[in-house]
């Protein structure tokens, strides 16, 4: 094909720089409207808000300095509360990683089940992708409400909720990983006559294995954050101590001021360690 | 060519292969113990036999039957005249006097409740009677100093619940419970009822072809309004269901998810330009705002509502600020990751052609860190989105709130329901448009920025 033209390089020239000025016209536009809606989104937020942004934003440092000025003041007193809420935050740390154990589990037989060439009963893909759908977008704390109201408080609701959803998002995540596993070792082993559990067991799962680890890993910082706030609204852990420690009014600021403490570290270094080990999975050591 | 050297060691050889085996089998049989010991420890720690001892399976049957069917509560108190029928017992769903759904007759003195199936409910004047089929009449007499039931011979069964002051029976069919001045029966039927609209709207209880006639005639229900706008404000200000508050609550929720990750996104790109090795070289300035970064990750959500909402208050501005701090943390790490990353390739070809500075950045770096930068903020949209749920439950706005506040009543399960199956849908409608817009934004999926 050629292409006929009789304009120059001239002409050619301006039709481009007129292109580029659209585009740059409609992105600035989109930018203009995003910029909008961005400001008026702040807006509803701001007149919906109990107090408004601009009478609250010099008393942002009130409550952080009340409660370091009492935690300073009681600083002898800090180690022993320290103490007294590390079984609450390892509570926490615990429904994180069962949760996250249990959720893995079931996202591996979820994600094998679900995946082209691998699953079970190929003509069931799009029911166990629905499932995984449908867990990954309920909301942890529905679940754990309900549950609270069918078990009373305490962590297994919060450990039921979090693996649900972990289950429903780890299996999306894992089944994107098997989409890439070579699928020749499963011939190998389905040409001696191994069974579908045999040949998931020890064909896929090898080679899968360090990137299911490192998600794993992500999923369980990210549950430790959702376990603490679980807690706030009900479920055990540090989150149940925290909201006891601030719902007392004054007097309690250094308990409070311990438990962020604690909160803080343990989720700074939950943070480092899996970063770091996780940069060895999929880099290799 | 290299001599290949011959003398390898085999029995040396041989050794590690068979310490790499004995570790590998180690490997295979020590993680499942570990993990069996890790979760026999956690079934002590969590006191699941306990759970299962103070779990009350019947909440959840409540729970299950509200989901699917509504219960109308038809009540005599003899210290007022007349007979109270409301739908879920509520003032706003009472039924107006002798207006009552056909299956509450009155004859006489006497009203005759049909609960369905061969099961009659009689308030007398002098007694309450229930004739259960299969079983027989029951007769509950209300007297000054309390009640007397008279049931046909033999052992009273389990469903009755019987003692001098009050009377309990709960049949497949219903609940009948009398005390010395009340007699209430609740009678349960399938659907949520009064869902489009309440009693007093004049377009309650009729079919989707009467009120498309009603829509199309001409004749005002309400003067002045047209059928259809009456209709629709009824809906929308259904007491009951409180349509018009729950569409608010989703949309707040969504506005805390887009005010909080596009703000974060806004906020966190020029500081990860301040914290990428390439285009800032002071280490002092590079290392601080790594370490602010790093804050704002570690001070976790829960904290940082708790700390904004003293300052501002309850509602959904605070969820968003709250929101918006965390994931600067989480966007400024991976976007300053995404500009260490860049190719230098494609700098380097626009470097020789004469470009400054910023006309690398813009034509050499943004090009390739703008997918990533992209795909992350439509990822964290939509999980900000469930994120916002629970922040609104904290900060009191948005669907988080309404649900908290329903379950926490303890009835109207049905509502809760609802609030289920709206925010279900609203995260997956969130979830289709961000893939939506990353494929017309980006094209192609990209597994990579959610691996992050």
């Amino acid at each position: 094909m050629t292409l006929t033209t009789n304009a120059g390089p001239a002409a050619i020239k301006a039709d481009y720089m007129a292109m580029i000025q659209r585009k740059r016209l409609y992105s600035g536009v989109l930018l203009v409207v995003f910029f909008v809606l961005l400001a008026a989104g702040f807006n509803v937020a701001d007149r919906r808000n109990a107090g408004g942004f601009w009478d609250g934003l010099h008393k942002i440092f009130d409550f952080p300095a009340e409660l370091l000025g009492e935690a300073v003041a009681k600083a002898p007193a800090l180690p022993g509360h320290l103490l007294h809420y590390l079984p609450a935050m390892v509570e926490t740390i615990n429904i994180a990683a069962v949760s996250t154990l249990i959720g893995a589990i079931a996202a591996i037989a979820l994600s094998l089940l679900s995946t082209r060439g691998l699953a079970r009963w190929p003509r069931l893909i799009p029911v166990f992708r629905r499932i995984m759908d449908t867990m990954r977008a309920l909301p942890e704390i529905v679940i754990a409400l309900v549950l609270i109201f069918i078990l009373g408080g305490g962590p297994v609701p919060a450990m039921i909720a979090i693996a649900f959803h972990t289950a429903g998002a780890l299996g999306k995540l894992f089944s994107e990983v098997n989409e890439n596993a070579d699928l020749k070792p499963v011939e190998g082993l389905a040409s001696v006559g191994a069974s579908w559990l045999q040949r998931m067991w020890l064909g896929v799962l090898p080679q899968v294995m360090p990137n299911y680890l490192s998600y794993a890993l992500l999923r369980f910082e990210i549950n430790v954050r959702a376990s603490a706030i679980l807690g706030f609204v009900g479920a055990g852990g540090i989150g149940a101590e925290l909201r006891v420690a601030i719902g007392w009014g004054t007097g309690r600021y250094d308990a409070a001021a311990a438990i962020f403490l604690l909160l803080f570290l343990t989720i700074v270094a939950i943070d480092q360690v899996s970063s770091h080990y996780r940069n060895r999975l999929v880099r290799g050591s | 060519m290299a001599v290949l050297e011959v003398g390898i060691d085999l029995p040396a050889r041989k050794a590690a292969a068979d310490k790499l085996f004995a570790r590998k089998r180690l490997f295979a049989v020590g993680v499942p113990v570990l993990v069996l010991a890790y979760l026999t420890y956690i079934f002590f720690a969590f006191d699941l036999p306990g759970i299962a001892a103070r779990a009350k399976l019947e909440n959840a049957g409540i729970l299950l039957a509200d989901t699917y069917s509504y219960k109308t509560h038809v009540e005599r108190d003899n210290r007022r005249s007349g007979i109270k029928v409301a739908i879920e017992g509520e003032a706003k769903g009472t039924y107006a006097a002798e207006k009552w759904p056909e299956w509450i007759r009155r004859q006489g003195e006497a009203t005759i409740i049909d609960l369905g199936s061969g099961h009659v409910v009689r308030f007398d004047a002098d007694a309450v009677r229930y004739d259960v089929p299969g079983y027989g009449l029951l007769t509950i007499v209300q007297r000054e100093d309390g009640v007397s039931l008279d049931a046909p011979s033999g052992p009273l069964p389990d469903w009755i619940n019987a003692s001098d002051t009050r009377v309990a029976l709960a049949t497949a069919a219903g609940r009948l419970t009398v005390t010395r001045n009340r007699a209430e029966v609740f009678r349960y039927s399938f659907g949520w009822e009064l869902f489009w609209f309440t009693l007093d709207s004049p377009f309650y209880g009729k079919t989707a072809g009467e009120l498309l006639a009603m829509v199309v005639s001409g004749d005002a229900v309400r003067p002045g309004t047209s059928n259809l706008s009456a209709m629709l404000s009824d809906f929308w200000n259904n007491a009951m269901w409180r349509h018009g508050d729950v569409a608010w609550a989703i949309f707040e929720t969504v506005l805390m998810a887009f005010l909080g990750t596009m703000g974060a996104a806004i906020v966190a790109l020029p500081l990860a330009f301040l914290s990428a090795r390439r285009f800032t070289p002071g280490l002092a300035v590079r290392l601080g705002v790594r370490r602010v970064f790093d804050f704002l990750r570690g001070v976790d959500g829960l904290i940082w509502t708790i700390v904004l909402s003293r300052a501002f208050g309850p509602g959904p501005l605070t969820g968003s600020l709250a929101m918006l701090l965390t994931d600067t943390g989480t966007f400024g790490k991976l976007f300053s990751e995404a500009l260490e990353n860049v190719d230098e390739k494609q700098v380097d070809g626009l470097r020789s052609t004469g470009a400054n500075a910023l006309q690398r950045s813009r034509f050499g770096v943004v090009p390739q860190v703008a997918p990533v930068i992209l795909s992350q903020v439509l990822y964290n949209l939509e999980s900000n989105t469930r994120s916002a749920t629970v922040i609104g439950a904290i900060v009191g706005g948005g669907i988080g709130l309404l649900l908290t506040q329903a379950i926490q009543t303890q009835k109207d399960w049905e509502e809760v329901s609802y609030y289920i199956i709206l925010t279900l849908l609203m995260v997956m409608m969130m979830d289709v448009l961000s893939g939506w817009l990353r494929r017309k934004l980006i094209g192609g999926s990209s597994a990579s920025a959610r691996a992050r």
